[in-house]
């Protein structure tokens, strides 16, 4: 943005640029520290409290929530729907986002890494534009894709009468995220892989690497870090994604409900807010779990820069 | 030994050979993406165009008369409406008091800076709509901001503020202090130095925020889904499925050019800051 | 009147480092006086601090009489240009030069015309309606300046002034920073880590190491007597000479040499006290053949620097570095070090020949413990310039 190359001025920056003083500098802190506090931390922090009750959204137990300690966790851990869901949203963050987002946004950013021109542009354009189009949206779209009668993918295939939705909802929901997602891995290696320098790329041809020993010897080592964070941080969002609901709702008889489409069916659907919250709570542990691995990953990685 | 020359003499020919067969297995797989991708799409292309709309996607035999069903329907062109009012209401809200919470972080050392940068990323990431639509529910009950706009604005804007304010502060943090430290020695007071130089010098970030903002707002169903009860005042998304699962057969006409009319914001948004930035999104910008 | 007086100027940062450390300094009005240290010495705090950026931790700042250690940068009616020039990009030329008087409240048809006026003095009168991303380093150089005139300041500040110039250009912007200067009067103090650029600019330099000031002056007076090893190290384009020495009666003993005690030596010291001998190789004459009371030695390397060339022998002896202050006390005698001597085109000798050195008069100095011992007795007084002195 300016131009010319700006020396760095002085060995300690100098705080307070514009003169704004401590009382005003925090004064500009407060309002979105508010926000924050009152929409982030708050209800994070309720969680906790709300999952240790018995609150209802109507009824008896609506008025007079008591605490129950434990039970709600209890409960779940000893609720089929519960591990079911739980095992569905581990099928869902392994196949849409570890090998389907993470794996497709590889391959075609390594299909793509020295081409320019209309075909990058065109395959990049449409893998962004299924990224950025509202959800709602797209979901219809893959209802209207892979419908039972009128479908465009039985029309193409010449199976009409294939019940995609219904025979096969977590391989439907699984695709749907992988379509839905890839642009964020396929952008990531892209730039990842730019920073592979040719001439290691070249060696290993000369030296007649196929393009397996040359991903496994030469790329594979120096995008490492790119690979973590990607995984991780798309783990993150396919683990909270609410999008499948908008398709499957979680159906047929509960066969496609991922944890998130659980918690809204049981706490606000079902009324059983303290249930829900604890399940909440589970998920924001795991969340939690991953966000601290990245941050340290991340931590590291400043370290050795 | 032996064996090993022997296999290395054939090679030569089988070189050039591997090299045809892996462009071609690259232009297959090329082909097959963007099919893959493609195919979902084309029905938008197509249907809100047809004059008899399946959801089958087909060449169309064009007609506009489509877009007449959405001025038939109640709600659609209100929902777009409000779609605007919320993301704007976000945007700018999101924009402000990141910018100010930014710039006090990137300039003036605000005891426990470090530690609250952390525990703000920490949060973002952990702390989304999903993980928490039961105690925002109820928050949003106590509060009276069921059935609010405010509501969903507000809660939108808790959501977002942590990652933009990361994102500004990574971007004043490169802004040097030499023009703010100039300005003041001519005798210019904070509030100026905000207005005449501060904001013009960090407003291609700050459009980054805003832009990054409607989209996430453009696109979310959730919050307004769990917070907003009647149609009037549901944004696009709520509308856009309550359209395709509300009881009886869909309106395939206004389902077809609701979704395109939808749609288009973004993608223009899009078209516009790839051609203009590059699209280049750091990791975490999209929730 | 608008002289500047820092009294026991301190500036501590958080975490302790010490940037200024009880700093005494006056620069008279008018003058244009040179900061000039390695980095991380202070001087670019010392002029933050006379600017108002930052807060000293004690002592005082006055700025024509007046009392400016509290007051905010924008109430101490200085300017200052930085080392980026910080020309704000989203405005025009004309629009950055008016600036200051935007603040002032001036009204902007007057304004307007007021900045024109500053720039066409600046021979930028084509350039007002672009911006600062168009313009060349030295009309950017000249814009911030400019900007820096416009409000009629009684000091200006300039941090690194022509850093950001490339060579050839920084030679022209010199003597035009300096022919301004002149012609407009105002005290101005720039902060430099270029000794040429200090020598060659100011009408006084102030040479600072560690938050302190090791020696104010002319640029002829920190040149030819520095008052210290630091100093003597610092300036010049080749440092001076430093040998350990011994005092035998009204000789010295240097380098296997014997030399007469150098003016004001005499009284100053002792017999048998060991002393470190400052001599500049500008002020060594080179003869091939044997001359009384020169330093003597093996050619060891010629370097060409144009009309010049540097020539350095080979002599017995031990050096003291310049940065070593300590002096060197242990005992001496046993190593070799090079004596540098400057040779006019004409009378380069080759690598291998014996030379001699001969000090010229009145330039030898001695230093005990990195300071000068010979004071300014009986040298005569250094360039009488009325605007210098206070």
């Amino acid at each position: 943005m300016v131009e010319g190359a700006r020396p760095v001025t002085g060995a300690s920056p100098a705080p307070d640029a514009a003169g704004l003083g401590r009382a005003r500098a925090t004064g500009f802190l407060v309002p979105a520290m508010v926000l924050i506090l009152v929409f982030l931390v708050v209800p994070a922090a309720w969680t906790i409290y709300l999952g240790v009750t018995n609150y209802r959204l109507t009824g008896l137990a609506a008025a007079h929530p008591e605490v129950v300690g434990l039970d709600n966790y209890t409960r779940a851990l000893g609720d089929e729907r519960f591990r079911t869901s739980l095992l569905l949203t581990l099928q869902f963050v392994l196949g849409s986002a570890v090998i389907g987002q993470a794996g497709l946004g590889f391959a075609i950013a390594f299909a793509l890494r020295d081409r320019r021109g209309p075909l990058r542009r065109v395959v990049e354009g449409f893998v962004l534009l299924s990224w950025i189009l509202p959800s709602s949206v797209v979901a219809f779209l893959w209802i209207a894709l892979l419908d039972r009668d009128a479908g465009t993918l039985n029309a193409l295939l010449g199976i009409p009468g294939t019940a995609w939705l219904l025979d096969h909802p977590m391989l439907s929901i699984i695709v749907f995220n992988t379509w839905r997602g890839t642009a964020f891995s396929m952008m990531l290696y892209a730039a990842a892989l730019e920073n592979v320098p040719r001439s290691h790329l070249e060696t290993a041809r000369l030296a007649g690497a196929s393009t397996w020993q040359q991903l496994r010897d030469v790329v594979f080592p120096r995008i490492r870090g790119h690979v973590l964070t990607n995984l991780l941080l798309i783990s993150l969002w396919t683990f909270n994604d609410f999008a499948p609901f908008l398709i499957t709702a979680g159906g047929p008889e509960q066969r496609s409900e991922i944890l998130p489409v659980y918690v809204y069916k049981v706490a606000l659907s079902g009324g059983e807010l303290g249930f829900g919250a604890a399940i909440s709570f589970v998920m924001l542990l795991i969340n939690l779990v991953i966000a601290l691995v990245y941050l340290r990953m991340l931590g590291r990685r400043k370290e050795s820069a | 030994m032996t064996t090993d020359t022997a296999t290395v003499e054939p090679t030569r020919p089988t070189v050039a050979v591997r090299h045809v067969l892996a462009r071609i297995g690259r232009y297959t797989f090329l082909c097959a993406v963007l099919a893959f991708f493609a195919l979902p799409l084309l029905w938008l292309a197509t249907a809100p165009f047809d004059d008899t709309p399946t959801v089958t996607a087909s060449l169309p035999r064009f007609t506009l008369d489509n877009f007449r069903a959405l001025l038939d329907n109640p709600y659609a062109l209100g929902s777009l409406l409000n779609s605007v009012y919320l993301a704007a209401g976000t945007a700018a809200l999101v924009v402000t008091f990141a910018a100010l919470a930014a710039y006090a972080l990137s300039r003036v050392r605000v005891p426990g800076r470090d530690a609250l940068l952390y525990g703000l990323l920490l949060l973002s990431s952990i702390v989304t709509g999903t993980a928490t639509m039961v105690p925002l529910f109820e928050l949003a009950f106590r509060l009276n901001l069921i059935d609010s706009r405010l509501g969903v604005i507000l809660i939108l804007s808790g959501g977002l503020l942590p990652a933009a304010i990361f994102i500004l502060k990574d971007f004043m943090d490169s802004t040097p202090t030499s023009y703010e430290e100039s300005a003041r020695v001519f005798g210019a007071s904070p509030l100026q130095i905000m207005r005449h130089i501060v904001v013009p010098l960090v407003r291609p970030g700050l459009a980054t925020v805003g832009v990054w903002a409607v989209a996430n707002v453009w696109g979310n169903f959730l919050v307004p889904f769990l917070l907003l009860r009647g149609p009037d005042k549901a944004p696009a998304a709520v509308i856009m499925y309550t359209l395709y699962t509300e009881g009886g057969q869909a309106d395939l006409r206004l389902l077809s050019t609701f979704s395109l009319l939808y749609s288009l914001p973004v993608a223009l948004m899009f078209v516009f800051v790839s051609s203009r930035y590059g699209f280049r999104f750091h990791g975490g910008i999209k929730r | 009147m608008s002289a500047i007086t820092m009294r026991e100027l301190t500036k501590v940062y958080p975490g302790g480092v010490r940037a200024l450390d009880a700093l005494d300094l006056e620069i008279a009005d008018g003058e244009f006086f040179a900061l000039l240290g390695p980095s991380g010495c202070g001087k670019t705090t010392l002029l933050r601090t006379i600017a108002g950026l930052e807060v000293a931790s004690a002592g005082s700042v006055r700025i024509g009489g007046r009392d400016v250690t509290n007051l905010p940068p924008g109430k101490r009616d200085v300017a200052m240009v930085f080392q980026d020039y910080a020309l704000f990009p989203h405005m025009t030329v004309r629009d950055n030069i008016a600036y200051p008087l935007r603040i002032k409240k001036v009204d902007r048809r007057s304004r307007g015309s007021k900045a024109a006026d500053t720039a066409d003095e600046l021979g930028l009168s084509g350039l007002l309606e672009r911006r600062p991303g168009q313009l060349s380093g030295g009309q950017q150089q000249r814009v911030a300046l400019a900007r820096a005139m416009a409000c009629h300041p009684q000091v200006f500040l300039l941090d690194e002034p022509l850093s950001n110039l490339d060579a050839r250009l920084r030679l022209e912007a010199r003597t035009f920073l300096k022919r301004l200067q002149r012609e407009l009067g105002v005290t101005t103090v720039f902060v430099t880590h270029d000794q040429a650029e200090a020598l060659a600019l100011a009408d006084r330099i102030a040479v600072m190491e560690g938050g302190r000031i090791r020696q104010v002056g002319t640029p002829t007076e920190v040149f030819r007597r520095p008052a210290n090893t630091f100093v003597a190290g610092f300036i010049g384009s080749t440092p001076m000479n430093l040998i350990d020495a011994r005092v035998h009666g009204d000789e010295l003993a240097v380098a296997g040499a014997r030399l007469p005690l150098p003016d004001g030596a005499p009284g100053q010291v002792s017999d048998g006290e060991r002393l470190v001998y400052g001599i500049r190789p500008e002020y060594l004459d080179y003869s091939p053949t044997a001359v009384p009371g020169a330093l003597t030695g093996e050619v060891v390397v010629v370097e060409n620097l144009g009309s010049v060339s540097l020539v350095s022998l080979d002599v017995p002896g031990d050096h003291a570095g310049a940065s070593d202050e300590a002096g060197a006390g242990d005992d001496s005698g046993a190593g070799r070090t090079s004596v540098q001597v400057v040779v006019p085109e004409g009378g380069e000798p080759e690598p291998g020949d014996t030379g001699w050195a001969v000090p010229r008069p009145g330039r030898s100095l001695l230093y005990r413990d990195g300071n000068l011992v010979t004071a300014a007795a009986g040298v005569p007084a250094p360039r009488a310039d009325a605007t210098v002195r206070s």
